[in-house]
C-alpha cells in the first residue's frame, strides 16, 4: 500500500487539476450531435425574420404591413405600434441606456430592427419581410464621433432630448453619453509640466466584431395555459437574460426558464439582450406558439454587438533614462446609436483603467467620453475583459513610442519600468490592486527563446542593405490583464453583484453532479470544473457530471465572459468542493470512530494520521452520507457556494513576434510568434494551450485585417465574410507557447483565467512588429488593421515600394 | 411557392425521398426535413464551411446548392462518418489532439478532412492547411486541427497512434452520449 505506483494510479484515476484531461464535450460534437439553438425544433414552431432599415438615420413616415400579413403562411407582423401597448417597444440595455426593440418613429443605424415577421417557416418569413413597405425620410448621418460632438451635429437620440444627465452622470451635448475620469488630474499635469521627456500619440482602435461562427438566435416558447416562458438562447449569461426578460415582461422569474444550449462561440457577442430575442418572446406570447429567430451572418456583423471603436490619445512623461513618471489618456469612445455595452454599472469604460499596464507608473489620469453615432450598438469585450484590449494596446504602444524617442531598446525600457515582484500586491495610480506578478523573468525567458540579440543583429544587417526586398519587424508586448469581474463592491450588472456560483451533489454511489452559473462556449467547462472538484473532493473527474446554462436547474450566476469563469465560478467550485470535503471528514471520523482532526485528506480518502491502512474512501463516505451520518447531522452530501471575489485577478504574459514585410506588395509574413502566458495555477494544460492558440488567432485577425468600415451615408462596408476578415488555416501563423506560474494569492486554487490574455497581448505585439519594421524610417505608429494594402500604402508613402 | 418537387438521393447510405420547393437549399433540407443537424449554418454565403458535406466524392458547401440539384446523389454528412458504432480516425484525432472547442465548425471540418484523406492519404502540413482553408474556425487557430488530421492520416495508414481519450478504441461513444 501507499507505494509510489499506487499513488500514481490513484492520481491518474482522479484526473484532477494539472493534467491534460481530454474533453468531455467532444464526443457529441465530433459526431454532429451537438445541440445548438438552431438545432432545436418544437411542435408548432414558427420562424421570425426582421425587417431592417436600409438607412442609417431616417424618420419613419409610414409602415404598411397589410401585404405581408395577407401573405399565405404569415402569422403576425409586429411593429413598434404593436409593442407600445405592452410597453415593450423599448428595452433597457446592460449599460443603463434604452434601445428600441422595433424602431419607434425613427431609425438611428443601418439595419436597425423595424418590423418582425412571423411565419410558418424561414422561407415564407423571408418572403413576407420583403412585402413590408416602410416609407423613410432620410436624415443627415454622422458616423464620426468627433463630428457627432459638433454643436450643430444631427440629433441621434430624439428620445433623450432635453436630458442633460444619463445613467453615468452629466451629458454635455445631445450626442454625448458620459464622461468618465479616473486618476489624479492635477498631479499628473504637474508631472508632465516638469518632465524631462514627453511623448504623445493618437491612435484608433478600429470598430471590429467578435464574429463567432454561430450567429445569435433563440427559440421562445410561451405556454399560455401554464403561463410559463421558456427561451432557448445563444447567451453567455442566461441568468442575466432571465432577469432582463422578467423586468421587461413582468412575468415572475420563477415562470421564466432560459436555457443556453451548446453555443457556437461567443467572444462577447452573446452577452447582451438583442431586439430579436424580445421580438421572438413577444411573438410567442401573442401567438401561443414557439417562435424561432436566427440571425443571418450579415445581421450578426451589422447589428449585434461590435467591439472597440476607441479613439485614443496617450501621453507619457518620463526621465531621460526612460523611467515613466506619468501617463495621461484621453479617449473618445464611439458607442453607436444606443449605449449597449455590457460593462459593470460603475465602469462605463469598463476596466480601461488597467492602462498603466505592467509598469510602475506613479501618476496617471484618464478621461473617456462616450458618444452616440449612427452606427450599430455594442462596445462589448471581444475576447477580453471589459475594454482591457484597448487599455493594453494603448500602454504598449506608448512605451514603444517612448523607447523610440529615447533610443532605448524596447525590451530594456520595459524592464526599467516593470512592477517588481516584491511590490505585489501593487496599488496602481488608477485605483486597482494587482494581485501577483513576476514580469521580468517572463520577458527574459522569451528573449532567450527567441534569441532576441540574434534577431536584432539580423535586422540591423537587413536595414543596412538597400536592396533587401523585405523589411523585418520585431514586436514585443509585456501585458497585464485584468479578469474575473468581479468584486460585488465594485461590479454589478443591473444591480446584481458579479459573483458566481456552484452547487454540487454527491450521490450515494459516489458520483456527483455539479451545476454552475456560467456557460461554456468552447472553453471546456465540463472537463475542467470536474478536475477542480476531483482534486478538492477526491471524486474521480469521470464520475462528475457538470451542467450549466439552464436557469431552472443552475444556481444564479453572471455568466461566462471577461475570463470570469475560472476566477469566479472556478473559485465557487473549489469552495463548494471544500464544503463537501469538510462534511465528508465529519462522516469519515464518525465511521472510523476518531476525531475529525485526527484525519488527513489523501487524494480520494480520509485516513487516520499515523495509522496505516485505517481510512475511508470518498466512495464509502458518500454511501454513508445517505445511511450512517453522525448524530445531529443532516443526511446527504451536497454544497452550494456563491463566490464574491475579493479582487480581480491579473494574468500576464510576454509575447514576441517576428515578421517580414514585402516592401513592394505590403504582404506580411509572420515568421515566429512566441507567447508566454502566466495564468496562475494551471488546471488543464491542453485546454490552456488551445485557448491560447485561439486567442492569438483572433488577435492576429484584429491586428492584421479586421475592421468594420462605414461610408459617409452610414452604410456598413464589412457586412459579410467576403469583406470581414476571418483568418483561414492558410494565413494563420504557427504559434509557440510557453508559461510561467505565479498563482493568485486570493483565489482558492490560485488560478487567474487565460482565454483572453492571448487576444489582449498579441494585438499590440503585432502592431509593435509592423511599426518596428518601419521605425528606422521614422515611423512611430501605424493604425490597425495592418492589411497588405494599408502596409503597402505605408511603403508607398515612404517611397520604398518600387 | 407552393409547388414542390420530389427529390430522391442517398444520405449516409440510406435512400431518402423529400418534397421540396425548387428554391430550397440542401442545408435546410438536411437540417429541417431530414433531422440531420450535424452540418451547421455559419454564413449562407459559402465562406465558412460549417455546412460542408460530401456529395458524389467531392466536398460541397450545402448552403450553396439547391436540393433539387441533388437528385440521385450520394451524400455523406458527419452523421455517417462513424461506421458500425466505431468512430472514424478523424473523429478520434479531433478528440485526441484537441482539434475543437465550441464544436460548431467541427462537423464541416471533419467532413472536409475526410475528403482530403480520401484524395491524399499522406498530406503535408501545407497541403492540410490548403485543403482546409474553406472551413473557418474561430476557436482553435487551426494548429490542433492540423494535428488532428495528421493523427487520422497516421492511423488510417496503419501507423501507431496514441489514444488516450477513454472513449476511443471502445464502442463507448454512444453510451457517453446517452449519459
Amino acid at each position: 500500500m501507499d507505494t509510489v505506483a499506487d499513488q500514481t494510479e490513484r492520481l491518474g484515476k482522479l484526473e484532477g487539476m494539472g493534467c491534460s484531461r481530454k474533453r468531455r464535450e467532444d464526443p457529441r460534437f465530433i459526431q454532429g450531435k451537438g445541440n445548438y439553438v438552431d438545432d432545436i425544433k418544437m411542435p408548432g414552431m414558427l420562424f421570425g425574420v426582421m425587417v431592417r432599415s436600409p438607412y442609417a438615420h431616417a424618420r419613419i413616415k409610414k409602415i404598411d404591413t397589410s401585404k405581408a400579413k395577407a401573405h399565405p403562411g404569415v402569422y403576425a407582423v409586429l411593429t413598434a405600434e404593436d409593442l407600445k401597448p405592452l410597453k415593450l417597444h423599448w428595452m433597457p440595455t446592460l449599460a443603463g441606456d434604452v434601445q428600441a426593440v422595433l424602431a419607434d418613429e425613427k431609425v438611428s443605424f443601418q439595419n436597425q430592427e423595424v418590423a418582425f415577421v412571423v411565419a410558418e417557416d424561414r422561407y415564407v418569413a423571408a418572403d413576407a419581410a420583403e412585402l413590408v413597405e416602410v416609407e423613410y425620410e432620410p436624415l443627415p448621418v454622422v458616423i464620426d464621433p468627433f463630428k457627432a460632438l459638433a454643436p450643430d451635429a444631427p440629433v441621434i437620440r430624439d428620445d433623450l432630448q432635453g436630458k442633460d444627465t444619463g445613467s453615468h452622470g452629466a451629458r454635455k451635448h445631445h450626442n454625448h453619453i458620459f464622461n468618465w475620469e479616473v486618476g489624479d488630474r492635477d498631479k499628473t499635469e504637474r508631472v508632465f509640466a516638469d518632465a524631462e521627456v514627453t511623448v504623445k500619440q493618437d491612435m484608433l482602435y478600429p470598430r471590429v466584431h467578435p464574429c463567432p461562427l454561430e450567429t445569435c438566435g433563440c427559440v421562445a416558447s410561451f405556454d399560455k395555459i401554464r403561463g410559463d416562458l421558456t427561451v432557448y438562447i445563444t447567451s453567455q449569461a442566461p441568468h442575466v437574460v432571465r432577469t432582463v426578460v422578467g423586468l421587461l415582461s413582468t412575468i415572475p422569474e420563477s415562470k421564466i426558464r432560459i436555457i443556453s444550449p451548446d453555443i457556437g462561440g461567443g467572444f462577447g457577442n452573446k452577452v447582451g439582450v438583442y431586439p430579436g430575442y424580445v421580438a421572438a418572446i413577444v411573438a410567442s406570447i401573442v401567438l401561443g406558439r414557439p417562435v424561432k429567430w436566427i440571425e443571418s451572418r450579415q445581421e450578426n456583423l451589422t447589428t449585434t454587438a461590435f467591439a472597440r471603436d476607441y479613439h485614443m490619445t496617450g501621453e507619457l512623461a518620463a526621465d531621460k533614462d526612460g523611467r515613466i513618471k506619468a501617463l495621461r489618456v484621453k479617449v473618445i469612445a464611439d458607442h453607436g446609436a444606443f449605449d449597449a455595452c455590457a460593462d459593470p454599472t460603475k465602469y462605463p469604460a469598463g476596466l480601461f483603467h488597467v492602462c498603466t499596464g505592467s509598469y510602475d507608473i506613479p501618476n496617471a489620469f484618464v478621461s473617456v467620453d462616450g458618444v452616440y453615432t449612427n452606427k450599430f450598438p455594442g462596445g462589448v469585450a471581444y475576447r477580453c475583459s471589459f475594454r482591457v484590449t484597448e487599455a493594453v494596446y494603448l500602454v504598449e504602444r506608448m512605451i514603444d513610442t517612448l523607447a523610440l524617442k529615447l533610443g532605448i531598446d524596447r525590451a530594456e525600457i520595459r524592464k526599467r519600468n516593470f512592477i517588481r515582484k516584491d511590490q505585489f500586491p501593487y496599488a496602481t495610480p488608477l485605483g486597482l490592486e494587482y494581485d501577483s506578478g513576476d514580469y521580468a523573468p517572463a520577458l527574459d525567458k522569451v528573449l532567450a527563446a527567441m534569441d532576441y540579440q540574434g534577431l536584432l543583429a539580423e535586422q540591423a544587417k537587413k536595414r543596412a542593405d538597400p536592396d533587401s526586398p523585405t523589411l523585418m519587424g520585431i514586436g514585443i508586448c509585456t501585458f497585464t490583464e485584468i479578469v474575473g469581474a468581479g468584486p460585488s463592491k465594485n461590479c454589478d450588472i443591473l444591480g446584481i453583484g458579479m459573483f458566481d456560483s456552484c452547487e454540487i451533489r454527491v450521490h450515494p454511489d459516489g458520483s456527483a453532479i455539479a451545476r454552475m452559473g456560467t456557460i461554456t462556449q468552447g472553453q471546456g467547462h465540463q472537463t475542467t470544473y470536474a478536475q477542480i472538484i476531483a482534486t478538492e473532493t477526491g471524486i474521480p473527474a469521470s464520475m462528475i457530471h457538470t451542467e450549466e446554462g439552464d436557469t431552472a436547474t443552475a444556481p444564479y450566476g453572471l455568466g461566462t465572459y471577461g475570463s470570469r469563469s475560472t476566477p469566479v465560478a472556478g473559485a465557487a467550485v473549489a469552495n463548494a468542493s471544500r464544503k463537501i470535503r469538510e462534511k465528508a471528514r465529519q462522516i469519515a471520523a464518525h465511521l472510523l470512530e476518531v476525531a475529525p482532526d485526527d484525519l488527513e485528506f489523501d487524494l480520494d480518502q480520509f485516513r487516520v494520521k499515523g495509522v496505516p491502512g485505517k481510512a475511508k474512501s470518498m466512495k464509502e463516505i458518500a454511501w454513508a452520507a445517505y445511511n450512517n451520518v453522525p448524530p445531529g447531522m443532516e443526511h446527504g452530501l451536497e454544497a452550494v457556494d456563491y463566490y464574491d471575489p475579493p479582487n480581480f485577478t491579473f494574468p500576464f504574459g510576454a509575447y514576441m513576434c517576428v515578421l517580414d514585410i514585402d516592401r513592394h506588395t505590403g504582404e506580411t509574413q509572420v515568421r515566429r510568434f512566441y507567447a508566454l502566458d502566466d495564468c496562475g495555477t494551471r488546471i488543464n494544460p491542453m485546454i490552456i494551450e488551445g485557448q491560447i492558440h485561439g486567442g492569438l488567432t483572433e488577435g492576429f485577425a484584429v491586428a492584421m485585417g479586421q475592421q468594420m468600415p462605414y461610408d459617409d451615408e452610414g452604410n456598413v462596408m464589412g457586412s459579410t465574410l467576403m469583406d470581414y476578415f476571418v483568418p483561414t488555416s492558410m494565413e494563420t501563423p504557427k504559434w509557440e507557447t510557453d508559461f510561467t506560474v505565479t498563482p493568485s494569492p486570493h483565489h482558492p486554487i490560485g488560478a487567474k483565467g487565460v482565454a483572453e490574455s492571448p487576444h489582449v497581448g498579441s494585438i499590440p505585439c503585432f502592431t509593435s512588429a509592423v511599426v518596428d519594421a518601419f521605425s528606422h524610417l521614422g515611423v512611430t505608429h501605424m493604425n490597425m488593421p495592418h492589411s497588405s494594402y494599408r502596409v503597402w500604402q505605408q511603403c508607398q508613402a515612404l517611397g520604398i515600394a518600387n | 411557392m407552393s409547388q414542390t418537387v420530389k427529390v430522391t438521393f442517398k444520405l449516409n447510405d440510406r435512400p431518402v425521398e423529400v418534397l421540396v420547393e425548387p428554391r430550397e437549399l440542401l442545408i435546410h433540407t438536411l437540417r429541417e426535413k431530414l433531422a440531420h443537424t450535424g452540418p451547421h449554418i455559419g454564413c449562407e454565403t459559402s465562406h465558412c464551411g460549417a455546412c460542408t458535406v460530401d456529395m458524389n466524392g467531392a466536398s460541397l458547401k450545402s448552403c450553396t446548392i439547391l436540393t433539387v440539384q441533388c437528385e440521385g446523389a450520394d451524400i455523406l454528412t458527419i452523421e455517417g462518418i462513424a461506421k458500425n458504432g466505431e468512430l472514424h480516425a478523424l473523429q478520434e484525432g479531433f478528440m485526441q489532439e484537441h482539434g475543437l472547442q465550441c464544436g460548431f465548425c467541427t462537423p464541416g471540418m471533419i467532413t472536409r478532412a475526410y475528403r482530403l484523406l480520401q484524395e491524399i492519404p499522406d498530406p503535408t502540413e501545407e497541403e492540410i492547411r490548403y485543403w482546409m482553408a474553406g472551413n473557418l474556425c474561430r476557436c482553435t487557430g487551426y494548429q490542433n486541427i492540423v494535428k488532428s488530421i495528421q493523427y487520422a492520416a497516421r492511423k488510417l495508414r496503419g501507423e501507431p497512434v496514441e489514444t488516450s481519450h477513454p472513449l476511443m478504441g471502445e464502442k463507448a461513444a454512444q453510451s457517453e452520449m446517452a449519459g
